[in-house]
Protein backbone atom coordinates (compact mmCIF):
# COMPACT_ATOMS: atom_id res chain seq x y z
CA UNK A 1 0.00 0.00 0.00
CA UNK A 2 1.30 3.06 -0.76
CA UNK A 3 1.24 6.34 1.88
CA UNK A 4 -0.47 8.23 -0.70
CA UNK A 5 -2.52 7.60 -3.57
CA UNK A 6 -4.16 10.21 -5.87
CA UNK A 7 -6.44 9.49 -8.91
CA UNK A 8 -7.76 12.12 -11.21
CA UNK A 9 -8.21 14.83 -8.72
CA UNK A 10 -10.05 17.71 -9.60
CA UNK A 11 -10.16 20.96 -7.80
CA UNK A 12 -12.79 24.40 -9.02
CA UNK A 13 -13.57 27.35 -7.75
CA UNK A 14 -15.45 29.78 -8.67
CA UNK A 15 -14.01 33.72 -8.95
CA UNK A 16 -17.20 36.16 -10.47
CA UNK A 17 -18.09 34.01 -13.56
CA UNK A 18 -15.18 32.14 -14.34
CA UNK A 19 -14.36 28.80 -13.34
CA UNK A 20 -11.02 28.30 -12.39
CA UNK A 21 -9.20 25.47 -12.30
CA UNK A 22 -7.22 25.24 -9.26
CA UNK A 23 -6.10 21.15 -9.72
CA UNK A 24 -6.70 19.59 -12.91
CA UNK A 25 -6.90 15.91 -12.93
CA UNK A 26 -3.47 14.98 -11.10
CA UNK A 27 -2.94 11.27 -10.03
CA UNK A 28 -0.09 10.29 -7.46
CA UNK A 29 1.69 7.99 -5.74
CA UNK A 30 3.86 8.44 -2.52
CA UNK A 31 5.54 5.17 -1.14
CA UNK A 32 5.83 4.73 2.10
CA UNK A 33 9.06 6.39 4.00
CA UNK A 34 9.87 8.90 0.76
CA UNK A 35 9.97 12.11 1.14
CA UNK A 36 8.32 13.70 -1.99
CA UNK A 37 8.62 17.25 -3.15
CA UNK A 38 5.92 19.10 -5.62
CA UNK A 39 7.91 21.53 -7.29
CA UNK A 40 6.20 24.58 -8.59
CA UNK A 41 5.59 28.27 -8.54
CA UNK A 42 2.50 30.16 -6.72
CA UNK A 43 -0.99 29.37 -8.40
CA UNK A 44 0.55 25.71 -9.65
CA UNK A 45 -2.04 24.56 -7.00
CA UNK A 46 0.09 23.01 -4.83
CA UNK A 47 -2.15 23.88 -1.93
CA UNK A 48 -5.24 23.15 -3.04
CA UNK A 49 -3.54 19.27 -3.91
CA UNK A 50 -2.45 19.23 -0.17
CA UNK A 51 -5.90 20.60 1.51
CA UNK A 52 -7.58 17.85 -0.76
CA UNK A 53 -5.21 15.43 0.41
CA UNK A 54 -5.43 16.14 4.02
CA UNK A 55 -9.63 16.45 3.98
CA UNK A 56 -9.60 19.90 4.13
CA UNK A 57 -11.09 20.73 0.65
CA UNK A 58 -13.76 18.27 -0.95
CA UNK A 59 -12.76 17.27 -4.90
CA UNK A 60 -14.90 17.60 -7.89
CA UNK A 61 -13.23 15.10 -9.61
CA UNK A 62 -11.28 11.92 -9.07
CA UNK A 63 -10.35 10.15 -5.07
CA UNK A 64 -7.46 9.72 -2.92
CA UNK A 65 -6.33 7.81 0.11
CA UNK A 66 -3.76 8.57 2.70
CA UNK A 67 -2.41 5.60 4.76
CA UNK A 68 -5.40 3.74 2.96
CA UNK A 69 -8.07 6.01 3.89
CA UNK A 70 -10.53 7.36 1.63
CA UNK A 71 -9.78 11.32 1.60
CA UNK A 72 -13.82 12.38 1.83
CA UNK A 73 -15.08 8.93 3.55
CA UNK A 74 -12.39 8.21 6.29
CA UNK A 75 -12.37 12.28 6.86
CA UNK A 76 -12.11 11.68 10.54
CA UNK A 77 -9.10 8.79 9.74
CA UNK A 78 -7.05 11.07 7.71
CA UNK A 79 -7.18 13.99 10.39
CA UNK A 80 -5.43 11.76 12.70
CA UNK A 81 -2.95 10.09 10.24
CA UNK A 82 -1.69 13.14 8.74
CA UNK A 83 0.22 16.25 10.50
CA UNK A 84 -0.22 19.03 7.90
CA UNK A 85 1.73 22.74 8.44
CA UNK A 86 0.28 25.07 6.39
CA UNK A 87 1.99 27.65 4.37
CA UNK A 88 0.78 30.65 6.66
CA UNK A 89 1.77 31.00 10.65
CA UNK A 90 -1.27 29.36 12.34
CA UNK A 91 -0.50 29.12 15.79
CA UNK A 92 -2.07 30.44 18.71
CA UNK A 93 -0.32 34.15 18.92
CA UNK A 94 -0.95 34.38 22.35
CA UNK A 95 -0.57 31.56 23.68
CA UNK A 96 3.09 30.37 25.02
CA UNK A 97 5.57 27.49 22.83
CA UNK A 98 4.90 25.08 25.70
CA UNK A 99 1.01 25.82 25.12
CA UNK A 100 0.55 25.60 22.19
CA UNK A 101 2.73 22.00 21.64
CA UNK A 102 0.79 20.70 24.79
CA UNK A 103 -2.71 22.13 22.82
CA UNK A 104 -1.62 20.26 19.53
CA UNK A 105 -0.73 17.38 21.52
CA UNK A 106 -4.19 17.40 23.86
CA UNK A 107 -6.29 17.46 21.01
CA UNK A 108 -4.55 14.61 19.76
CA UNK A 109 -5.24 12.63 22.97
CA UNK A 110 -1.29 12.41 23.43
CA UNK A 111 0.79 14.20 25.31
CA UNK A 112 4.33 15.88 25.09
CA UNK A 113 6.06 13.26 26.70
CA UNK A 114 4.64 10.34 25.00
CA UNK A 115 5.82 11.59 21.68
CA UNK A 116 8.84 13.62 22.58
CA UNK A 117 11.49 11.42 21.05
CA UNK A 118 10.20 12.71 17.54
CA UNK A 119 10.43 16.06 18.26
CA UNK A 120 13.54 16.32 20.66
CA UNK A 121 15.64 17.34 17.41
CA UNK A 122 13.70 20.07 16.46
CA UNK A 123 11.52 21.14 19.92
CA UNK A 124 15.00 21.09 21.99
CA UNK A 125 16.09 23.83 19.75
CA UNK A 126 13.10 26.17 20.77
CA UNK A 127 12.41 24.83 24.03
CA UNK A 128 15.05 27.30 26.33
CA UNK A 129 12.17 29.85 25.14
CA UNK A 130 8.57 27.57 26.25
CA UNK A 131 7.55 30.85 28.31
CA UNK A 132 7.49 32.84 25.18
CA UNK A 133 4.30 33.93 23.40
CA UNK A 134 4.70 32.41 19.92
CA UNK A 135 3.86 35.74 18.42
CA UNK A 136 7.10 37.21 19.39
CA UNK A 137 9.47 34.37 17.99
CA UNK A 138 11.30 34.96 15.15
CA UNK A 139 10.44 33.72 11.85
CA UNK A 140 13.07 30.17 12.09
CA UNK A 141 11.18 29.62 15.44
CA UNK A 142 7.62 29.92 14.73
CA UNK A 143 8.88 27.48 11.53
CA UNK A 144 10.67 25.12 14.26
CA UNK A 145 7.47 25.46 16.49
CA UNK A 146 4.92 24.56 13.55
CA UNK A 147 7.00 21.52 12.79
CA UNK A 148 6.48 20.33 16.17
CA UNK A 149 3.19 20.66 16.67
CA UNK A 150 2.45 18.83 13.31
CA UNK A 151 4.13 16.53 14.16
CA UNK A 152 3.09 15.90 18.49
CA UNK A 153 0.31 13.14 17.46
CA UNK A 154 3.18 11.01 15.79
CA UNK A 155 1.66 11.78 12.25
CA UNK A 156 1.79 8.65 9.34
CA UNK A 157 1.88 11.46 6.29
CA UNK A 158 3.35 14.75 6.84
CA UNK A 159 2.28 17.68 4.53
CA UNK A 160 4.22 20.81 4.36
CA UNK A 161 3.21 23.32 2.56
CA UNK A 162 6.15 26.04 1.20
CA UNK A 163 8.10 25.77 4.87
CA UNK A 164 10.59 27.27 3.14
CA UNK A 165 9.38 30.39 1.07
CA UNK A 166 10.62 33.55 2.28
CA UNK A 167 13.41 31.55 4.21
CA UNK A 168 16.82 32.73 3.65
CA UNK A 169 19.40 30.10 2.15
CA UNK A 170 21.03 29.16 5.25
CA UNK A 171 17.97 29.00 7.39
CA UNK A 172 16.39 26.59 4.50
CA UNK A 173 19.18 24.38 4.63
CA UNK A 174 18.94 23.61 8.09
CA UNK A 175 14.93 22.81 7.57
CA UNK A 176 16.09 20.40 5.41
CA UNK A 177 18.10 18.78 7.39
CA UNK A 178 15.86 18.53 9.91
CA UNK A 179 13.35 16.67 7.62
CA UNK A 180 16.12 14.26 6.35
CA UNK A 181 16.24 13.26 10.13
CA UNK A 182 12.46 13.06 10.57
CA UNK A 183 12.57 10.94 7.22
CA UNK A 184 14.72 8.51 9.33
CA UNK A 185 12.15 7.42 11.90
CA UNK A 186 10.45 6.52 8.94
CA UNK A 187 7.67 9.47 8.24
CA UNK A 188 6.36 9.94 4.64
CA UNK A 189 6.67 13.56 3.80
CA UNK A 190 5.13 15.55 1.16
CA UNK A 191 6.92 19.14 1.12
CA UNK A 192 6.28 21.61 -1.16
CA UNK A 193 8.40 24.64 -2.74
CA UNK A 194 8.38 26.94 -5.35
CA UNK A 195 12.77 26.79 -4.93
CA UNK A 196 13.88 24.78 -7.55
CA UNK A 197 17.09 24.14 -6.52
CA UNK A 198 15.14 22.08 -3.54
CA UNK A 199 14.33 19.37 -5.40
CA UNK A 200 17.66 17.53 -5.14
CA UNK A 201 16.88 17.03 -1.51
CA UNK A 202 14.15 14.64 -2.32
CA UNK A 203 13.87 11.22 -3.01
CA UNK A 204 11.41 11.76 -5.73
CA UNK A 205 9.77 15.29 -7.12
CA UNK A 206 6.77 16.28 -8.84
CA UNK A 207 6.41 19.09 -10.78
CA UNK A 208 3.61 21.34 -11.43
CA UNK A 209 2.65 23.84 -12.67
CA UNK A 210 -0.93 25.49 -14.08
CA UNK A 211 -2.80 22.84 -12.24
CA UNK A 212 -0.77 19.74 -13.90
CA UNK A 213 1.83 17.90 -12.60
CA UNK A 214 3.88 18.03 -15.76
CA UNK A 215 6.34 14.89 -14.84
CA UNK A 216 7.50 12.84 -11.68
CA UNK A 217 10.44 10.99 -11.20
CA UNK A 218 13.70 11.15 -9.42
CA UNK A 219 16.20 14.11 -9.76
CA UNK A 220 18.46 12.84 -11.36
CA UNK A 221 15.62 11.01 -13.98
CA UNK A 222 13.84 14.06 -14.19
CA UNK A 223 17.52 15.57 -15.35
CA UNK A 224 18.56 12.43 -17.57
CA UNK A 225 15.20 12.87 -19.26
CA UNK A 226 16.45 16.47 -20.63
CA UNK A 227 16.80 15.70 -24.22
CA UNK A 228 18.88 18.31 -25.70
CA UNK A 229 22.45 19.36 -25.44
CA UNK A 230 23.05 22.35 -22.96
CA UNK A 231 25.79 25.06 -23.28
CA UNK A 232 26.50 27.31 -20.45
CA UNK A 233 27.45 30.45 -22.09
CA UNK A 234 29.44 33.17 -20.13
CA UNK A 235 31.21 36.71 -21.97
CA UNK A 236 32.39 40.28 -20.89
CA UNK A 237 28.89 41.34 -22.00
CA UNK A 238 26.38 39.07 -20.75
CA UNK A 239 23.25 41.64 -21.38
CA UNK A 240 24.08 41.91 -24.56
CA UNK A 241 25.09 38.36 -25.19
CA UNK A 242 21.58 37.85 -23.69
CA UNK A 243 19.94 39.47 -26.42
CA UNK A 244 22.64 37.71 -29.38
CA UNK A 245 22.19 34.24 -27.99
CA UNK A 246 18.74 33.48 -29.94
CA UNK A 247 19.48 34.07 -33.18
CA UNK A 248 23.23 32.07 -33.18
CA UNK A 249 23.40 28.91 -35.11
CA UNK A 250 22.10 25.78 -33.14
CA UNK A 251 20.33 27.41 -30.59
CA UNK A 252 16.70 26.28 -29.52
CA UNK A 253 16.66 28.33 -26.44
CA UNK A 254 18.41 30.78 -24.73
CA UNK A 255 17.77 32.28 -20.90
CA UNK A 256 19.81 33.75 -18.27
CA UNK A 257 21.16 31.32 -15.49
CA UNK A 258 22.88 32.76 -12.75
CA UNK A 259 26.73 33.49 -13.80
CA UNK A 260 26.26 32.21 -17.04
CA UNK A 261 23.49 31.98 -19.71
CA UNK A 262 21.97 28.48 -20.57
CA UNK A 263 21.71 27.78 -24.17
CA UNK A 264 19.40 24.62 -25.52
CA UNK A 265 20.84 23.47 -29.02
CA UNK A 266 20.05 21.49 -31.71
CA UNK A 267 21.80 17.79 -31.50
CA UNK A 268 23.87 18.94 -34.83
CA UNK A 269 25.05 22.00 -33.28
CA UNK A 270 28.78 23.06 -33.41
CA UNK A 271 30.16 24.78 -30.97
CA UNK A 272 33.05 26.50 -32.72
CA UNK A 273 30.17 27.51 -35.14
CA UNK A 274 28.50 29.42 -32.35
CA UNK A 275 31.75 30.95 -31.15
CA UNK A 276 32.18 32.35 -34.62
CA UNK A 277 29.28 33.73 -34.83
CA UNK A 278 29.27 35.39 -31.10
CA UNK A 279 32.69 36.90 -31.92
CA UNK A 280 31.12 38.02 -35.18
CA UNK A 281 28.66 40.15 -33.17
CA UNK A 282 31.32 41.36 -31.27
CA UNK A 283 31.35 39.61 -28.12
CA UNK A 284 34.89 39.03 -26.58
CA UNK A 285 36.05 36.92 -23.54
CA UNK A 286 33.77 33.82 -24.47
CA UNK A 287 34.10 30.94 -22.40
CA UNK A 288 31.17 27.82 -23.60
CA UNK A 289 30.79 24.68 -22.61
CA UNK A 290 28.71 21.79 -22.29
CA UNK A 291 26.58 21.34 -18.82
CA UNK A 292 24.40 19.32 -16.86
CA UNK A 293 20.96 20.14 -16.93
CA UNK A 294 19.57 21.36 -13.42
CA UNK A 295 15.92 20.64 -12.37
CA UNK A 296 15.04 24.44 -13.27
CA UNK A 297 16.49 23.55 -17.03
CA UNK A 298 14.12 20.60 -17.00
CA UNK A 299 11.17 22.56 -15.55
CA UNK A 300 11.52 25.25 -18.26
CA UNK A 301 11.55 23.17 -20.86
CA UNK A 302 8.44 20.93 -19.81
CA UNK A 303 6.80 24.43 -19.37
CA UNK A 304 7.27 25.06 -23.03
CA UNK A 305 6.27 21.69 -24.17
CA UNK A 306 3.06 21.85 -22.21
CA UNK A 307 2.32 25.37 -23.62
CA UNK A 308 2.96 24.32 -27.54
CA UNK A 309 0.81 21.54 -26.88
CA UNK B 1 26.90 54.19 -16.14
CA UNK B 2 28.03 57.46 -14.97
CA UNK B 3 30.05 58.73 -11.84
CA UNK B 4 26.11 60.07 -10.42
CA UNK B 5 26.04 59.17 -6.85
CA UNK B 6 21.87 58.52 -6.69
CA UNK B 7 22.46 56.55 -2.68
CA UNK B 8 24.84 57.94 -0.40
CA UNK B 9 24.46 56.68 3.52
CA UNK B 10 27.12 57.24 6.40
CA UNK B 11 26.90 55.47 9.47
CA UNK B 12 23.64 54.71 9.04
CA UNK B 13 21.87 53.71 12.14
CA UNK B 14 18.87 52.54 13.57
CA UNK B 15 18.15 51.20 17.10
CA UNK B 16 14.74 50.04 18.65
CA UNK B 17 15.18 50.29 22.17
CA UNK B 18 18.91 48.29 23.15
CA UNK B 19 18.41 46.56 19.45
CA UNK B 20 20.36 47.96 17.09
CA UNK B 21 18.91 46.50 13.66
CA UNK B 22 20.77 48.75 11.51
CA UNK B 23 24.52 49.11 12.68
CA UNK B 24 25.94 52.04 10.87
CA UNK B 25 26.25 51.15 7.43
CA UNK B 26 28.10 53.20 4.73
CA UNK B 27 27.96 52.67 0.85
CA UNK B 28 27.13 54.16 -1.63
CA UNK B 29 24.50 53.66 -5.22
CA UNK B 30 25.66 55.05 -8.60
CA UNK B 31 22.83 56.03 -11.47
CA UNK B 32 21.68 53.12 -13.47
CA UNK B 33 23.48 50.21 -11.35
CA UNK B 34 21.32 46.99 -10.36
CA UNK B 35 22.10 46.99 -6.56
CA UNK B 36 21.65 43.50 -4.99
CA UNK B 37 20.57 44.34 -1.11
CA UNK B 38 21.59 40.44 0.54
CA UNK B 39 20.93 39.38 4.09
CA UNK B 40 19.48 36.60 6.18
CA UNK B 41 16.49 37.01 7.59
CA UNK B 42 16.57 39.72 10.69
CA UNK B 43 19.92 40.86 9.18
CA UNK B 44 18.05 44.51 9.30
CA UNK B 45 17.43 44.51 5.33
CA UNK B 46 13.73 45.86 5.40
CA UNK B 47 14.63 48.39 8.22
CA UNK B 48 17.42 49.98 6.09
CA UNK B 49 15.27 50.10 2.48
CA UNK B 50 12.36 51.56 5.17
CA UNK B 51 14.84 54.11 6.27
CA UNK B 52 15.99 55.08 2.29
CA UNK B 53 12.31 55.46 1.49
CA UNK B 54 11.26 57.82 3.70
CA UNK B 55 9.17 55.30 5.75
CA UNK B 56 11.39 54.81 8.96
CA UNK B 57 13.38 57.89 11.21
CA UNK B 58 16.97 56.66 11.57
CA UNK B 59 18.50 56.71 15.32
CA UNK B 60 21.61 58.10 13.64
CA UNK B 61 23.72 58.65 10.65
CA UNK B 62 23.34 60.35 7.49
CA UNK B 63 22.27 59.25 4.19
CA UNK B 64 20.61 61.11 0.67
CA UNK B 65 18.49 59.13 -2.02
CA UNK B 66 18.23 61.06 -5.15
CA UNK B 67 19.93 63.86 -3.62
CA UNK B 68 16.95 64.48 -0.56
CA UNK B 69 17.83 64.14 2.89
CA UNK B 70 16.35 61.03 5.04
CA UNK B 71 16.19 63.11 7.61
CA UNK B 72 14.37 65.87 6.40
CA UNK B 73 12.78 65.28 3.08
CA UNK B 74 11.11 62.12 2.97
CA UNK B 75 8.29 63.51 1.27
CA UNK B 76 11.15 64.50 -1.48
CA UNK B 77 12.19 60.97 -1.24
CA UNK B 78 8.68 59.64 -2.01
CA UNK B 79 8.24 61.46 -5.03
CA UNK B 80 11.30 60.63 -6.64
CA UNK B 81 11.29 56.88 -6.04
CA UNK B 82 9.35 53.90 -7.05
CA UNK B 83 8.19 50.78 -5.29
CA UNK B 84 7.36 47.81 -4.92
CA UNK B 85 7.00 44.26 -2.72
CA UNK B 86 6.48 40.93 -3.46
CA UNK B 87 3.46 40.90 -0.53
CA UNK B 88 1.98 44.53 -1.81
CA UNK B 89 1.79 45.89 -5.23
CA UNK B 90 -1.35 46.09 -6.70
CA UNK B 91 -5.12 46.82 -5.88
CA UNK B 92 -6.88 43.16 -7.01
CA UNK B 93 -10.21 44.42 -7.21
CA UNK B 94 -9.23 46.92 -9.51
CA UNK B 95 -8.51 46.26 -13.67
CA UNK B 96 -5.00 46.89 -14.77
CA UNK B 97 -6.03 50.46 -16.41
CA UNK B 98 -7.36 51.67 -13.25
CA UNK B 99 -4.38 50.46 -11.10
CA UNK B 100 -2.50 52.57 -13.60
CA UNK B 101 -4.29 55.75 -13.47
CA UNK B 102 -4.89 55.76 -9.11
CA UNK B 103 -0.66 55.12 -9.15
CA UNK B 104 0.45 57.79 -11.76
CA UNK B 105 -2.59 59.81 -10.74
CA UNK B 106 -0.77 59.84 -6.99
CA UNK B 107 2.23 61.14 -8.17
CA UNK B 108 0.32 63.83 -9.73
CA UNK B 109 0.72 62.97 -13.50
CA UNK B 110 -1.06 64.56 -16.28
CA UNK B 111 -4.01 63.05 -17.52
CA UNK B 112 -2.73 63.42 -21.18
CA UNK B 113 0.17 61.96 -20.09
CA UNK B 114 -1.53 58.65 -18.35
CA UNK B 115 -3.21 58.27 -21.33
CA UNK B 116 -1.18 58.28 -23.88
CA UNK B 117 1.81 56.36 -21.74
CA UNK B 118 -0.44 53.52 -20.34
CA UNK B 119 -1.95 52.51 -23.92
CA UNK B 120 2.18 52.33 -24.71
CA UNK B 121 2.52 50.27 -21.15
CA UNK B 122 -0.06 47.92 -22.49
CA UNK B 123 1.20 47.35 -26.00
CA UNK B 124 4.54 46.39 -24.43
CA UNK B 125 3.11 43.98 -21.51
CA UNK B 126 1.19 41.96 -24.64
CA UNK B 127 -1.62 42.62 -22.19
CA UNK B 128 -4.14 44.46 -24.79
CA UNK B 129 -6.75 41.70 -24.17
CA UNK B 130 -6.41 41.78 -20.31
CA UNK B 131 -6.40 45.79 -19.76
CA UNK B 132 -9.90 45.91 -18.36
CA UNK B 133 -9.87 43.08 -16.66
CA UNK B 134 -9.11 42.89 -12.89
CA UNK B 135 -5.98 42.11 -11.85
CA UNK B 136 -7.13 39.82 -9.60
CA UNK B 137 -7.46 37.48 -12.30
CA UNK B 138 -3.83 37.93 -13.39
CA UNK B 139 -1.19 34.97 -13.07
CA UNK B 140 1.02 36.22 -10.52
CA UNK B 141 4.18 36.23 -12.73
CA UNK B 142 1.91 38.78 -15.01
CA UNK B 143 0.98 40.85 -11.74
CA UNK B 144 4.76 41.13 -10.91
CA UNK B 145 5.64 42.62 -14.18
CA UNK B 146 2.55 45.02 -14.24
CA UNK B 147 4.03 45.81 -10.67
CA UNK B 148 6.83 46.57 -11.64
CA UNK B 149 5.90 48.81 -14.68
CA UNK B 150 3.23 50.55 -12.32
CA UNK B 151 6.27 51.58 -9.51
CA UNK B 152 8.62 53.08 -12.91
CA UNK B 153 5.53 54.84 -14.67
CA UNK B 154 6.22 57.81 -12.79
CA UNK B 155 9.78 57.65 -14.18
CA UNK B 156 11.58 58.04 -10.78
CA UNK B 157 15.30 57.83 -10.87
CA UNK B 158 15.20 55.11 -8.30
CA UNK B 159 13.03 51.57 -7.60
CA UNK B 160 12.91 49.71 -4.73
CA UNK B 161 12.17 46.21 -5.64
CA UNK B 162 11.55 44.06 -2.04
CA UNK B 163 11.53 40.35 -2.81
CA UNK B 164 9.96 41.00 -6.26
CA UNK B 165 9.87 37.40 -7.75
CA UNK B 166 9.34 35.39 -4.92
CA UNK B 167 6.80 31.89 -5.70
CA UNK B 168 6.95 33.50 -9.53
CA UNK B 169 7.65 30.83 -12.20
CA UNK B 170 11.18 30.09 -13.43
CA UNK B 171 10.24 31.47 -16.93
CA UNK B 172 8.07 34.63 -15.53
CA UNK B 173 11.48 35.21 -13.10
CA UNK B 174 13.36 35.39 -16.13
CA UNK B 175 11.02 37.78 -18.39
CA UNK B 176 11.06 40.09 -14.72
CA UNK B 177 15.37 40.50 -14.97
CA UNK B 178 14.87 41.60 -18.51
CA UNK B 179 12.83 43.98 -17.32
CA UNK B 180 14.87 44.94 -14.74
CA UNK B 181 17.97 45.45 -17.37
CA UNK B 182 15.52 47.45 -19.61
CA UNK B 183 14.69 50.36 -16.89
CA UNK B 184 18.12 50.33 -15.49
CA UNK B 185 19.47 50.90 -19.60
CA UNK B 186 17.42 53.99 -19.59
CA UNK B 187 18.91 55.35 -16.30
CA UNK B 188 16.84 54.16 -13.49
CA UNK B 189 19.01 52.42 -10.79
CA UNK B 190 17.41 49.17 -9.11
CA UNK B 191 18.14 48.39 -5.48
CA UNK B 192 16.61 45.08 -4.79
CA UNK B 193 16.28 42.43 -2.58
CA UNK B 194 15.88 39.07 -3.61
CA UNK B 195 16.16 35.37 -2.09
CA UNK B 196 17.51 33.78 -4.81
CA UNK B 197 20.96 33.42 -5.31
CA UNK B 198 21.29 32.77 -8.93
CA UNK B 199 19.50 36.69 -9.07
CA UNK B 200 22.64 37.87 -7.15
CA UNK B 201 24.86 37.06 -10.35
CA UNK B 202 22.57 39.56 -12.44
CA UNK B 203 23.48 42.37 -9.67
CA UNK B 204 26.10 44.66 -10.66
CA UNK B 205 26.94 45.01 -7.30
CA UNK B 206 25.60 43.27 -4.55
CA UNK B 207 25.77 43.83 -0.22
CA UNK B 208 25.46 41.44 2.16
CA UNK B 209 24.01 42.36 6.07
CA UNK B 210 25.28 40.22 8.71
CA UNK B 211 23.39 41.07 11.90
CA UNK B 212 22.51 44.92 10.84
CA UNK B 213 26.46 45.45 9.24
CA UNK B 214 27.31 45.29 5.83
CA UNK B 215 29.74 42.56 5.79
CA UNK B 216 30.72 42.24 1.66
CA UNK B 217 30.44 44.74 -0.71
CA UNK B 218 31.20 44.39 -4.32
CA UNK B 219 30.68 42.79 -8.21
CA UNK B 220 29.57 39.11 -8.16
CA UNK B 221 32.70 38.29 -9.38
CA UNK B 222 34.83 40.13 -6.75
CA UNK B 223 33.07 38.61 -4.25
CA UNK B 224 33.02 34.69 -5.49
CA UNK B 225 36.75 35.57 -5.80
CA UNK B 226 37.17 36.46 -2.65
CA UNK B 227 35.62 33.97 -0.86
CA UNK B 228 37.24 31.52 -2.90
CA UNK B 229 33.34 30.56 -4.03
CA UNK B 230 32.16 28.98 -6.90
CA UNK B 231 28.68 30.38 -6.65
CA UNK B 232 26.88 33.33 -5.08
CA UNK B 233 25.36 30.88 -2.58
CA UNK B 234 28.21 29.89 -1.46
CA UNK B 235 29.50 33.49 -0.96
CA UNK B 236 25.90 33.69 0.92
CA UNK B 237 25.76 30.75 3.07
CA UNK B 238 29.86 31.25 4.30
CA UNK B 239 29.16 35.16 5.50
CA UNK B 240 25.24 34.27 6.75
CA UNK B 241 26.47 31.22 9.04
CA UNK B 242 28.55 33.98 10.85
CA UNK B 243 25.04 35.88 12.24
CA UNK B 244 24.66 35.55 15.91
CA UNK B 245 21.69 36.99 15.37
CA UNK B 246 18.28 34.45 14.93
CA UNK B 247 15.52 34.97 12.39
CA UNK B 248 13.24 38.06 11.72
Amino acid sequence: MSAVEAHNLVKRYQSGNDTVEAVRDISLQVQKGELFGIIGPDGAGKTSLFRMLTSLLIPDGGEAHVDGSDIVKDYKAIRRKVGYMPGRFSLYQDLTVEENLHFFATIFNTSIEENYDLVRDIYGQIEPFKNRRAGALSGGMKQKLALSCALIHKPVVLFLDEPTTGVDAVSRKEFWDMLQSLKQQGITILVSTPYMDEASLCDRVALMQGGVIMTTGTPAGIINSFSLPLLAVKGDNMHGLLKDLPGAPGVEQSYSFGEHHHAIMKNDYQQEELERYLEGKGHSGLEIQPVRPTIEDCFMQLMRTDHDR
Amino acid sequence: MTDEIIIHTEGLTKRFGNFTAVDAISFEVQRGEIFGFLGANGAGKTTAMRMLIGLSMPTSGKATVAGFDVFRQTEKIKQNIGYMSQKFSLYEDLTIKENIRLYAGIYGKSDAFIKEKSERLVRQLHMEGEANKLVRSLPLGWKQKLAFSVAIFHEPRIVFLDEPTGGVDPMARREFWNMIYEAADSGITVFVTTHYMDEAEYCNRVSIMVDGRIEALDTPAVLKQTYGAATMNEVFLQLARKASRNGD
